[in-house]
């Protein structure tokens, strides 16, 4: 479903991605792990389309549409969601309102009508069930005073119910107890299928023994230097990341 | 950033929606004032003999006033002997039903969203419709007359309770107040009257719809509301124009009086034609709108959401003279283009326990100057009067202007004032974040302002809010035309 050749991209003429590969197919989930300032993040900027990065080569495929070409909203639109890191607060937007309206445009420009409101809050229900996630909440404005922990719930809450094809996680385990990681797993571990994918960024290991990859890359300078499956991350939580970063170091002679 | 800001250009250059015009026969007085015309006006509306004096008075302290120097905008030289001071549209009889009204004016209204039949009864809304200065439809009369609710154009009241009009017109805005209410005084056309009886909680909001239509033609709308002990009233004004080329200057008066224990809610949304993008044409919005809590614990609450004229210029304030009484200012102003808006209140504590209550929202953008301007003024004998005020101003774009002047007197040691104010953006992770949710960015714009005026709209009665919600969104996205 996505594809990604030699992606380059910088912001404010910092290079920050370096030539990155990566192939996601559907009913996978990938695991990127890596240092502090790697690019992982930027990853997954880029990918949303944020506008203050630049992309500068390379291509991205998604569902066979060139991905880049996109704006951020019908990048979204055609089922890319981004779990953010830092999740706004928007005082005074009730959350429910505002996946209301973010669901009907996802509806509008599949062509399909509006949920209407019976439907809404019954689909509301249940993913609030599924992910585990506080009604409380639900009528609270968006992001508005929650905890670190129930913004990143709030993200789980909303892929839930927007149900994207692809799902990027990034460091949504960062800031979050053990019980809200162990919840925030199993609503991930609910919303897995055959026909949807996840990128999780993650810089612990711990996360992974909760939602269990079928591939982890290793991102360092902008490029994927090593991939392999869950005991790459087993091996990176045991020896760190120098001994990876020593062989992209090694001089040419 | 690029991206941003284009889209920041689009709202704000974004289109006036409701600017047309129709084209009814006017029956229109040559342009000028003078005691002649003031006189032709008074007699065409067979006024009694001291309502005449009345607005001569006005006229004198017209001619003895200066224009305001204070405001924060260049004032533009109005002439007043350019404008006409008397339109009507030509009736062909008296009017019973709807079916009766001119089919053009009622489709006017239609585009306005202005539904006068009965799904208004429905609604809960009874409807006093002015146009260019006469009333041509008042619906539900009869079942606020059961009540006692008196609720009438001002020239039936001046006719039908003169006894009322003479005693409280001017009671609350002096003849003398300032150059736009004496010029309102001396060549007001019609308006609207209020008045609750002891006691009486009126059950519909009160409405009235106030439109400018006839070329060339200054607006001077008067209403006087009264509420006796005891009562309460909501009364909401909307409004919108039709596009102008020329500017046309709106000078209206509002005077509430609130009686012990007696509650008043006033209500506007004023979406007059602001101008072009260039700032062309717009209508000149100078009103003078206050009321005073005369008896002990009575109770005044203005609420404005203010989208339109090139130039606004009003201060909704309440004079708080019973003891234990209490008033409230909720206000959104919006700017765009080269839009202009000096608006506050001023909030006049001189009983005991007064309390009053504040909120300011403003949103600039395009070159728009978007000023708060408030006085909190405790007087002497004002044990104990508290005040909180929170004045926020949001910009979109970098090339616009928010300002806030506010002012605090007082005269009491024992008085608590609190002022609260904040400055922001429009923020670019937020528009991000709504974006990558599929909402594009004249929606998440929408949105957020939405998010911002609340608390504001929150006070507006149900049917009001979804109306100003809308406003609000059509007059910050780009999505028009």
């Amino acid at each position: 479903m996505l594809s990604i050749k030699n992606l380059q991209a910088q912001v404010e003429d910092k290079q920050i991605l370096k030539g990155l590969n990566l192939t996601i197919n559907p009913g996978e989930v990938h695991a990127i792990m890596g240092p502090n300032g790697s690019g992982k993040s930027s990853l997954a900027s880029v990918l949303a389309g944020r506008d203050a990065y630049e992309v500068t080569g390379g291509e991205v495929e998604f569902y066979g549409k060139d991905l880049l070409e996109l704006s951020p909203e019908d990048r979204a639109r055609e089922g890319l969601f981004l779990a953010f890191q830092y999740p706004v607060e928007i005082p005074g937007v009730s959350n429910i309102n505002f996946l209301k309206t973010a669901m009907n445009e996802i509806r509008a420009y599949k062509g399909l009508e509006p949920l209407d409101a019976k439907s809404f809050l019954k689909l509301s229900k249940e993913k609030q069930q599924l992910v585990e996630f506080d009604a409380k909440l639900v009528n609270r404005c968006l992001n508005e005073g929650f905890s670190g922990g129930e913004k990143k719930r709030n993200e789980i809450f909303q892929l839930a119910m927007l149900e994207p094809r692809l799902a990027i996680l990034d460091e949504t385990d960062s800031g979050l107890d053990i019980d809200a990681l162990r919840i925030v797993a199993n609503g991930v571990n609910a919303l897995r299928s055959k026909d949807n994918a996840f990128v999780v960024i993650t810089h612990y290991q711990r996360l992974l023994d909760y939602i269990v990859p079928d591939f982890v890359h290793v991102l360092f300078d902008g490029k994927i230097i090593k991939s392999g499956t869950k005991v790459l991350a087993l091996e990176l939580e045991e020896k760190g990341y120098d001994w990876l970063k020593e062989s992209v170091h090694a001089p040419i002679v | 950033m690029e991206k941003e800001n284009q889209l920041l250009e689009e709202i704000a250059n974004s289109e006036y929606e409701y600017g047309f015009v129709t084209n009814i026969e006017t029956d229109k007085l040559p342009e000028g004032l003078n005691e002649d015309t003031i006189r032709f006006i008074s007699a065409k509306k067979q006024e009694p003999e001291w309502l005449l004096e009345y607005r001569l008075k006005g006229y004198q302290a017209f001619l003895r006033s200066k224009m305001p120097e204070w405001q924060n905008f260049k004032m533009p030289d109005i002439d007043f002997q350019a404008i006409s001071y008397y339109a009507e549209p030509k009736p062909k009889k008296q009017l019973q039903s709807l079916d009766e009204v001119d089919p053009e004016l009622l489709e006017t209204f239609e585009k306005l969203g202005i539904p006068l039949n009965e799904q208004k009864l429905l609604a809960g809304v009874a409807v006093d419709a002015v146009f260019d200065s006469v009333s041509i439809a008042t619906t539900y009369k009869g079942k606020l007359k059961e009540l006692g609710i008196i609720f009438c154009s001002f020239s039936e009241a001046v006719k039908e309770h003169p006894e009322l009009v003479k005693k409280y017109m001017g009671s609350v805005v002096p003849h003398s107040d300032n150059i736009f209410a004496s010029l309102n005084t001396a060549a007001f056309s019609d308006g609207s009257f209020v008045y609750i009886p002891k006691g009486v909680r009126c059950p519909m909001e009160l409405s009235t719809y106030f439109r400018i239509n006839a070329q060339n033609t200054g607006q001077f709308e008067r209403t006087l509301i009264i509420a006796d002990e005891g009562s309460y009233v909501s009364y909401l004004e909307g409004c919108t124009a039709p596009r102008r080329d020329e500017n046309q200057l709106h000078a209206a008066v509002v005077e509430l009086i609130a009686m012990e224990g007696a509650e008043i809610k006033y209500s506007t949304v004023q979406n007059w034609y602001p101008g072009d993008k260039d700032g062309k044409g717009g209508i000149y919005n100078f009103v003078t709108k206050r009321g005073i809590c005369k008896g002990r614990k009575s109770r005044i609450s203005w609420t404005q959401v203010e989208t339109g004229s090139a130039i606004t210029w009003k201060y909704p304030s309440v004079i708080l003279q019973g003891d234990d009484s209490e008033a409230e200012f909720y206000s959104v102003a919006v700017t765009k283009n080269k839009q202009l808006a000096d608006t506050g209140t001023k909030m006049m504590h001189l009983g005991k326990n007064t309390k009053s209550r504040i909120i300011s929202k403003g949103i600039s953008a395009g070159h728009s100057h978007n000023s708060y301007r408030g006085l909190v003024y405790v007087g002497p004998k004002a044990d104990y009067a508290r005040n909180f005020t929170q004045c926020d101003s949001l910009l979109l774009g970098d090339r616009c202007g928010a300002h806030t002047f506010p002012y605090i007197e007082t005269k009491n040691k024992t008085a608590t004032i609190e002022h609260e104010a904040t400055t922001s953006k429009i923020g670019e992770d937020q528009v991000f974040y709504l974006n990558q949710r599929g909402i594009d960015d004249e929606k998440a714009v929408a949105l957020i302002v939405n998010g911002y005026v609340r608390d504001v709209i929150n006070q507006l009665p149900m049917e009001f809010a979804v109306e100003a919600q809308k406003l609000l969104a059509i007059s910050l996205e780009g999505s028009v035309g």
